[in-house]
């Protein structure tokens, strides 16, 4: 009998081996996405904790937002329609600038953040994409939830929002980026300037 | 109670009941009908904080340490625990009125009101009010409003916060020469947290390009988040009519 019930159960692993290794690899999982946001809030925790300067740090995170996230992605979609009409230099150098302004901005508030931690509670799926969910505990703070959404459709898993407390960066940026393109009367190449000053 | 106040209150409800608040045909995100209007009280609150507001929250913040301006934002939240319990019962969550009715208890025994002991043992602060529990009784939206003094806000948390403030029910159990202590706590907080969050409140105000459409974006957002409502207008990027393939380079 119990030969057989291990007879069994090794067929029964060789039939699932077979099975996972027929299963397409591209499809985006839990693990991996919170794999990723784990590497992301190491990278911040050893950024705001570094005691490097203010300037430094700046460059820390747009080598961590460019790793990490999908910067062409973000920007195309802060551009909003205007996007469109641009043509793909004026893209990649809108993308480009998109990243330093946004290190700048952030980074700056990240110094709230020292001696603070963040921590992965958990994640979820949502339509195609992975919603991790993190906890981030600052001193003499109530905590507070931010969730990083990530994908694999730019072909790696990727962040491409990062929501706390309901409040969405793509959201918030789309509507500055939009007020800035406003107020140079839709003219792309001076925002792109501007936002690299 | 007084009953011009009663009659007030019954006004203010059925306004809100009745769907007397601005409601586009089709669900919007923003949902901004007197933004003319919204926008001169912007800019008239933008001059009110850069004249007073943030340079009294500064001195209050320098002027007063850090464990005296939390025991009164702490003693602000105490006076409102009872507003809050309230608030839980009339939307049903026993839970949350229980566990403000043990904040409270704790905080008496243990805290004189002043410190927050319930707190620092894991029972935390789980703030309601009015303009919640009309979301519960299936009050909409409405439109966006931004209110002098106070800033963003809907018509259904307007609402919401006018009974909060003629309303808490501390006032049926103290002094009628100490119902100035409650409103005075409330204040006094809320210049703390000017103080608290001065730099994330200076970047949106003064280093926004649209300081009022940031406003507004982020209060929404954040409102329907406080709601446990679904973010029914995520971005999917990847779905962008605009994005067809941002990799083809």
């Amino acid at each position: 009998m119990h030969s057989d019930t291990g007879r069994r159960s090794a067929l029964a692993l060789l039939a699932g081996a077979a099975a996972l290794a027929a299963l397409p690899a591209a499809a985006l999982t839990d693990g991996q996405a919170r794999g990723l946001v784990d590497k992301v809030v190491g990278d911040i925790n050893s950024i705001i904790n570094s005691g490097r300067s203010e300037q430094a740090m700046y460059g820390d995170f747009e080598k961590l937002f460019r790793r990490y996230g999908d910067v062409p992605i973000i920007a195309r979609t802060a551009l909003g329609p205007d996007a469109r009409s641009a043509t793909s230099q004026q893209l990649s150098a809108f993308a480009d600038a998109f990243a330093v302004y946004l290190s700048r901005k952030y980074g700056r508030r990240f110094r709230e953040f020292i001696g603070g931690r963040i921590e992965v509670e958990g994640t979820r799926k949502v339509r195609d994409y992975y919603e991790v969910v993190s906890n981030t505990v600052l001193k003499g703070q109530a905590p507070f939830e931010v969730v990083f959404r990530v994908s694999d459709k730019s072909g790696r898993d990727l962040f491409f929002d990062i929501v706390i407390e309901g409040i969405s960066l793509l959201k918030t940026e789309r509507t500055e980026i939009g007020a800035m393109l406003d107020k140079r009367r839709g003219d792309l190449d001076a925002l792109i300037r501007d936002l690299r000053a | 109670m007084t009953r011009t106040k009663t009659a007030g209150l019954a006004a203010l409800l059925s306004l809100a009941l009745l769907g007397a608040c601005s409601t586009p045909e089709q669900p919007t995100e923003i949902h901004d009908p007197y933004e003319k209007t919204n926008r001169k009280i912007h800019a008239f609150n933008k001059g009110l904080d850069s004249a007073i507001v943030r340079p009294t929250s500064r001195v209050y913040g320098l002027a007063l340490p850090k464990p005296v301006r939390r025991g009164i934002s702490n003693f602000a939240n105490y006076v409102d625990t009872p507003r809050f319990i309230v608030n839980d019962l009339a939307q049903g969550n026993i839970d949350d009125a229980g566990h403000n009715f043990t904040r409270f208890v704790l905080n008496t025994v243990f805290g004189l009101g002043v410190l927050d002991m319930a707190g620092s043992i894991g029972v935390e602060t789980r703030r309601t009010g009015f303009g919640e529990t009309l979301y519960t009784w299936g009050a909409r939206e409405g439109a966006y409003i931004e209110l002098p003094a106070i800033g963003p806000s809907n018509e259904r948390d307007a609402v919401g916060q006018v009974v909060d403030f003629i309303s808490n029910p501390i006032s049926g159990v103290i002094d009628a020469s100490d119902e100035w202590i409650p409103p005075t706590a409330n204040v006094m907080d809320r210049v703390n947290q000017r103080y608290e969050f001065g730099a994330t409140i200076d970047s949106l105000l003064y280093e926004s390009e649209d300081s009022y459409a940031q406003g507004r974006s982020l209060y929404l957002q954040n409102r329907r988040f406080e709601l446990g409502q679904e973010d029914a207008f995520a971005f999917d990027p990847y779905d962008d009519p605009y994005s067809e393939d941002p990799y083809a380079q």
